[in-house]
């Protein structure tokens, strides 16, 4: 599932931070699955520091209340800091790959239409255009929405990360004694 | 001797982190994954029980803890001892049981290979653990087995499991030495556990506090945890607050005490439920808004405020949105409300509280706990075993029980008086945990008088364990409630299936309980007149050297009362046939 839809009132961006431990992401997805939430999307790598990961986890905050989710999350031993990311208060990029069917007679409206979100073609074949597009979530659900008018043969999205903005106070839990 | 700085392998190494951790006593099983850590317990201090199922190790271990407040240890192998372990665990976890089990596991190599006596040790427990972890070199354990327990014994106290292959323990594997180190300290980032709540939090519940007239302090197992019985005893006395002890919480406060009014909940006394739906302040200490105290939840307390003091921020609105919020060590919250409550003027501080006591010593008076004798003839009636029991042993007996209808009747019948006198499975509502969690008392507490309150459908699930108990002279005696039913269930067939009995009758006389538990090394007496239960209770609290069976064949059909049906409002609780009056019905 993408985030599509009325995202203000349904879903919310966390971001945790997580000592780089093994099965430390089946923890999570375990934690999410025992008591019922539901996560929209996901996205994990380690960050500067290998000793830690972190996790841009888009949660459906209609399955639960956020306040649970996040402390429940915050049981786990090895979550050392969980942001919760209001919208407008981060940074937020995802990236989009399809690939798409492209007979002569619809090729250049798709190209057209990859140019005007400024996406990129990937690869070519004489029937097929697989394009790539990066960005804000809401412009991959716009790129989305309308690249539904042609026949879809694949597509993915990353699932979305997210950092705070620069110089802007975001509700962030820490594990502090 | 001192074998810090010594080289060692790792099993030699996972026995003396557990000796550096002031283990005195392992739970076990021995199997072919744990085999090397088996080999150093010979040369060690620490006392080794061995069980006869692990799932007794597992009980025995949260027996220990809950009557000794230190860390419950048992050891088993791989496969399907880790998964016999994981009902204890669970039962553990939803108690905030402190408790380290120790799993052998496969060697490195051959896991994930399906090799034999390999599961998923840790994938299948993480749901039933505070923590757990794989470790995969001989030199992590001494770090590993030291943040297991400050992982268990600290914050919200619960198991933790760790899972030792083979490989990393084997004296014959050169890789498996290293020179021990005990760490000086544990480093968890993630893992800071809020000990001291927030000045304001405090200053806000005393706020409430004092402004209140019908409050009533709703005591849950925390305040044991926290070892908070005496701040606890201050703050009530202060406050003129009635007290409620969740099943959790019996002994937390004195049942004799004249605020105390007994356990809420499904099973609750009439004053206890009814104080907590009329109350205008609930001050929630270390519980947790379980179900089977809140009823239907809507409908719970309609018109009280809500104080939450608990460690787990996450239990903090959860159920139930509090009006203030107490993150933090029960005992440390309850002596800052002293103190602030003493910096305003201690008792002098509060409202009024005698009409509300007048109402509830009214309620206490008009549905008290009762039952009817048997007749001429009949078996015995079990609360009257209880009652017998009771007036039988000293005040500091400690009571363990199983889970249905005897476990209701020994918490509403027994008067604790002392903290952690009663030890029972409160949240998982783990069946046959009443003899393995009396043995790990006993082990704990040897010179106190340790007594099981079983049923007869949990008595067949773990009996085996007395042959540990006449192996080992662990001298538990068992009052074995035999009404031939699974009891409770039975009561939910009577009253909300129509009566219609479907897979509940055991019988009394099979299998024979007196020949079992002689065959098991134990004294056993069988009771059926009511004139000879005191007479029995008195042989069976004079023998120490073996363990004791006492079988009271009890009456079938008697059930627990009052009862809140599942789901209903507290405000919907049937009293004892003989309370009610003219309309009600059963």
């Amino acid at each position: 599932m993408t985030a599509n839809g009325t995202e203000a009132e349904t879903e919310q961006t966390i971001v945790v931070l997580v000592e780089n431990k093994a099965g430390l992401l089946a923890r999570v997805a375990d934690l999410f699955a025992r008591r019922g939430y539901n996560i929209v999307s996901l996205a994990v790598a380690p960050t500067h520091d290998p000793a830690f990961s972190r996790i841009t986890i888009v949660v459906d905050v209609e399955s639960a209340p956020l306040e649970q989710i996040v402390k429940q999350l915050f049981k786990l031993i090895h979550v050392v800091e969980i942001a919760v990311l209001e919208s407008g208060y981060a940074v937020e990029r995802e990236l989009l790959l399809a690939t798409v069917e492209a007979p002569t007679a619809t090729r250049g409206q798709i190209v057209e239409l990859v140019d005007i979100f400024e996406g990129k073609i990937l690869a070519v074949s004489s029937g097929r255009l697989t394009v790539s597009l990066d960005g804000r979530p809401d412009k991959l659900d716009d790129f989305e929405a309308l690249l539904h008018d042609y026949d879809i043969v694949e597509l993915q999205r990353s699932g979305r990360i997210a950092l705070p903005k620069i110089g802007r106070q975001v509700p962030r839990l820490r594990a502090v004694g | 001797m001192s074998l810090e700085g010594t080289e060692l392998n790792g099993g030699q190494a996972l026995i003396k982190s557990l000796e550096m951790e002031g283990v005195e006593v392992i739970f076990g099983y021995p199997g072919g994954a744990i085999l090397p850590v088996y080999d150093p317990i010979i040369d060690s201090k620490i006392r080794h029980v061995l069980v006869r199922h692990e799932q007794g190790a597992g009980h025995m271990a949260e027996g220990y803890a809950h009557a000794t407040g230190r860390p419950g240890v048992c050891m088993v192998t791989s496969g399907p001892a880790a998964t016999n372990v994981v009902t204890p665990l669970a039962d553990a976890h939803l108690d905030s049981v402190p408790m380290v089990c120790i799993t052998g596991q496969v060697a490195m190599p051959a896991i994930g290979t399906d090799a034999f006596q390999e599961c998923d040790t840790t994938g299948i427990t993480r749901s039933v653990t505070k923590h757990n972890m794989l470790v995969t070199a001989a030199a992590d354990i001494p770090d590993a087995i030291a943040e297991a327990f400050h992982i268990a014994t600290t914050g919200r106290p619960g198991p933790v499991l760790v899972d030792i292959p083979k490989n990393i323990v084997d004296a014959n594997n050169p890789d498996a030495y290293f020179t021990y180190h005990h760490p000086r300290s544990v480093d968890l980032p993630g893992y800071k556990p809020d000990q001291t709540p927030p000045a304001e939090s405090i200053e806000a519940a005393v706020d409430l506090l004092l402004t209140a007239k019908r409050p009533v302090l709703y005591v849950g197992g925390g305040v044991l945890k926290a070892r908070g019985a005496e701040a606890l005893l201050q703050l009530a006395e202060v406050g003129n607050l009635p007290v409620v002890t969740t099943l959790m919480a019996r002994g937390a406060f004195p049942d004799s005490h004249e605020l105390c009014l007994g356990m809420p909940g499904m099973h609750g006394n009439y004053a206890a439920v009814t104080a907590m739906q009329r109350s205008d302040l609930l001050l929630a200490m270390g519980s947790r808004f379980d179900d089977r105290v809140t009823g239907k939840v809507g409908a719970f307390a309609p018109d009280a405020k809500v104080i939450h003091v608990d460690i787990d921020p996450a239990e903090h609105g959860k159920v139930r949105i509090p009006d203030v919020s107490v993150v933090g060590d029960c005992r440390i919250a309850m002596e800052l409300m002293n103190t602030e409550i003493d910096q305003r003027g201690g008792a002098r501080a509060f409202a009024d509280h005698t009409p509300w006591r007048q109402q509830l010593s009214g309620w206490q008076e008009k549905y008290p706990l009762t039952y009817e004798q048997s007749g001429p003839g009949d078996y015995l009636k079990p609360q009257y075993v209880i009652e017998r029991l009771r007036d039988g042993c000293p005040d500091d007996t400690i009571v363990a029980s199983g889970v249905g209808q005897h476990q209701m009747w020994a918490s509403q019948y027994w008067n604790f008086n002392y903290p952690y006198t009663w030890i029972n499975s409160g949240g998982l509502g783990t069946m046959g945990f009443s003899i393995p969690a009396a043995i790990g008392a006993k082990v704990g507490m040897p010179d106190r008088l340790v007594w099981a309150v079983d049923g007869d459908g949990c008595f067949q699930m773990t009996a085996q364990e007395l042959v540990t108990a006449s192996v080992e002279r662990i001298p538990i005696k068992v009052a074995l409630i035999n009404n031939a039913y699974l009891g409770m269930v039975r009561q939910w067939q009577e009253l909300f299936y129509e009566e219609r009995y479907s897979e509940v009758h055991l019988t009394h006389d099979m299998p024979d309980y007196v020949k079992w538990a002689e065959a098991m090394g134990c004294v056993a007496f069988r009771v059926e007149d009511p004139d000879e239960v005191e007479l029995t209770i008195a042989k069976a609290n004079q023998i120490n050297d073996q363990p004791v069976v006492v079988e009271f064949r009890c009456i079938s059909s008697e059930k627990v009362y009052p009862m809140v049906p599942a789901g209903g409002s507290n405000d919907e609780i049937l009293v004892d046939p003989s309370q009610r009056t003219e309309g009600e019905q059963s």
